[in-house]
């Protein structure tokens, strides 16, 4: 991870460090800090291809207002990985298109084949 | 690229209200600096004022005030270099002989210079006007701004506002 | 669906919204905070610089260390006040009562509260320009987020756009971070901000360029420069375009009242240039035409932090008077004494004329 280790002004208190995947990627983040903010650290600056222009889409807002980072997190499409928690060994998942809900109990979703 | 050095950017170029210099003569004669702010735009923010232990930095009639100085009462204390949001205060001082002065200025960069380095020297665009000589480095309010002192030819009190450690 | 009551709804935990729950708590109402984010604080906690102001709003402290003052004090309220973290407030059913939360990305519950205070804050403008969209391209806020509150920086070298406060502040903190700022471009010929953090930048050597903007981002997928090109004094482009060498790009080109909430909720908006967007009419005490709705911080009017902080206090309060709860009256007269304190200068100009474009007299006889 790419970390700031010393600043002047401030000390970071992360939480524990733990290992997730990107694309099948073993990665390491701390535990509770934004998935999206664990990407970054590991160099990953493109979390999503849009639908119609394919054009590569990453962190933008922090604040989960802007849809930039929308990837697959576990299976469920359109997660906000700039407010979601990393949790130990969660599947990250580069979202190409539009997410496709889970409808039914059980069925898995996945994102749009385009 | 054409970078303005303009007062609308940010670089003082000229006297105003809120950024003057200390009178020359008390200036000359008075043993632990003068502060010197350089705070030109009226903007809600009076901790100069409220830090100040002597009244040297006079109480604002109205927040927005930029500040005004009774010399008199300086005592270069530096309280303000430190406490300032804007980063606009500094002590100077004239009176050590030998071509130095010292000066007294705000530092929240790394890395941390020590007693005895030499830094570089930087005015108000950045540039390099010449090299100094950390004395001390203090951190009078223990929240991490820190107070550089540095000695530096007398003639470039009134360019070198920054220093960078290399 | 899980279903919570209160007293008052507080949406949004940043300064505004964290001074009206230890208000409202403070005068014995039951609180929850919603805030959407995974800590409360809200802008506060990425402020690294000390903030401007009386001592009444902590001028010359850290703005991070104002967040643990804030929720200090709400802390001294116990179990009066709630916290619920990763929670947005995301639909107003009126004729209910109700109000519904997501929390996280897949549980949602109803909140039913009796007074609801508004303080969600502000989202970041786009600039439009070829290539925005590519990662590396940033608000100012998540650029932010990501170095302050995480300890990760955005890239190597950064071009800023936009010399207001924001841009201004967040290119010092990014020179503190160990980064390298290239330039600030400003399409005006002034800087926005205010003057003595621009000062700060110019003497660690950032240049400002005063009437240049951004012409395109460049990099196929993701940011490896940009075009800048100076500007003539109807905002169009002279000369050719310049290439500035950078791994990363700031928007710090304003921000927008987040008030989609407030529509929902039926409160008059205006459209009010000078609190840069729709904003909710209001009395005096932050009460919007909604009776149960009061507004306070950036969603009311985008203003620096310690308006936010007071605005919050005097919502906060009137809220829990409405609730029938006993309210010191002069607590208000002192509040808004400050905020006029605050607001009196040259830089207050606008917001002055803003808010007085959109206060009414005469709610305040309601109960």
């Amino acid at each position: 991870m790419d970390l700031i280790n010393s600043h002047p002004v401030l000390d970071f208190l992360h939480g524990e460090k733990v290992s997730f995947s990107f694309d099948g990627k073993i990665m390491e983040g701390f535990e509770g800090e934004p998935i999206a903010v664990a990407l970054h650290a590991n160099g990953v600056r493109i979390y999503r291809r849009t639908p119609e222009m394919k054009r590569p889409r990453g962190f933008f807002c922090a604040i989960g207002k802007c849809s930039s980072c929308f990837m697959v997190v576990d299976g469920i499409p359109n997660v906000r990985t700039c407010v979601t928690p990393l949790k130990k060994g969660m599947k990250v998942e580069t979202q190409y298109g539009r997410g496709r809900i889970l409808f039914q109990p059980g069925e898995e979703a996945r994102p749009c084949e385009s | 690229m054409k970078t303005s050095a303009s007062f609308e950017s940010g670089v003082l170029t000229e006297e105003r209200p809120g950024a003057v210099k200390p009178p020359e003569t008390l200036w000359k004669e008075h043993k632990g600096g003068l502060v010197v702010v350089e705070c030109p735009q009226r903007i809600p923010c009076n901790p100069c004022n409220t830090s100040c232990p002597t009244g040297a930095i006079k109480k604002f009639e109205d927040i927005n005030d930029v500040p005004s100085i009774d010399y008199e009462k300086c005592t270069g204390c530096a309280l303000c270099v430190s406490k300032c949001p804007g980063l606009a205060c500094f002590v100077i001082d004239i009176t050590l002989g030998g071509g130095l002065a010292l000066i007294k200025m705000p530092y929240e960069m790394l890395p941390v210079p020590r007693k005895g380095d030499t830094v570089k020297c930087l005015g108000r665009t950045g540039e390099m006007v010449c090299e100094g000589h950390v004395e001390n480095v203090a951190e009078p309010l223990g929240d991490r701004t820190k107070v550089v002192h540095v000695t530096i030819p007398v003639e470039a009190v009134n360019d070198v506002r920054a220093i960078r450690v290399v | 669906m899980r279903e919570l009551t209160t007293d008052v709804l507080v949406v949004g935990g940043g300064p505004a919204g964290l001074s009206a729950a230890a208000e409202a708590a403070g005068a014995g109402a039951e609180v929850i905070i919603a805030e959407s984010d995974l800590h409360l604080g809200g802008q506060l906690v990425k402020q690294s610089h000390k903030f401007f102001g009386s001592k009444d709003e902590f001028a010359g402290t850290r703005g991070f260390e104002i967040a643990k003052i804030l929720m200090n004090e709400i802390a001294q309220n116990g179990d009066r006040v709630k916290t619920m973290l990763g929670t947005t407030i995301n639909g107003y059913y009126g004729d209910e009562g109700v109000v519904t939360a997501m929390v996280g990305e897949e549980e949602y519950l109803r909140v039913i509260p009796q007074k609801i205070v508004v303080a969600s804050g502000a989202q970041e403008r786009l600039l439009p320009f070829p290539n925005n969209d590519i990662p590396g391209v940033y608000g100012a806020g998540a650029v932010q987020t990501l170095m302050n509150v995480y300890g990760v920086v955005p890239g190597k070298r950064v071009l800023m756009v936009g010399a207001g406060n924001i841009g201004l502040i967040v290119s010092y903190q990014l020179l503190q971070a160990g980064v390298e700022v290239a330039a600030i471009l400003e399409a005006m010929p002034r800087i926005g901000g205010y003057w003595v953090h621009a000062a700060k930048v110019r003497r660690m050597g950032v240049p400002i360029l005063l009437r240049h903007s951004i012409k395109r981002a460049l990099g196929g997928e993701i940011v490896t420069g940009a075009e800048v090109n100076e500007l003539d004094e109807k905002f169009d482009p002279i000369g050719a375009a310049e290439r500035i060498e950078c791994d990363a790009i700031c928007l710090a080109v304003g921000l927008a009242p987040t008030n989609e909430l407030l529509w929902q909720a039926g409160c008059a908006m205006k459209y009010v240039p000078f609190l840069c967007g729709h904003v909710p009419l209001r009395d005096k005490y932050m009460r919007t035409s909604n009776e149960n709705v009061w507004m306070a911080g950036d969603v009311s009017g985008i203003e620096e932090a310690s308006a936010a902080m007071i605005e919050g206090r005097i919502a906060g309060l009137s809220a829990a008077k409405a609730l029938g709860l006993k309210v010191p009256d002069e607590k208000f007269d002192g509040y808004r004494e400050r905020l006029r304190d605050l607001r009196a200068g040259e830089v207050g100009e606008k917001i002055r004329a803003g808010v007085e474009a959109v206060v009414v007299g005469g709610w305040e006889e309601r109960t």
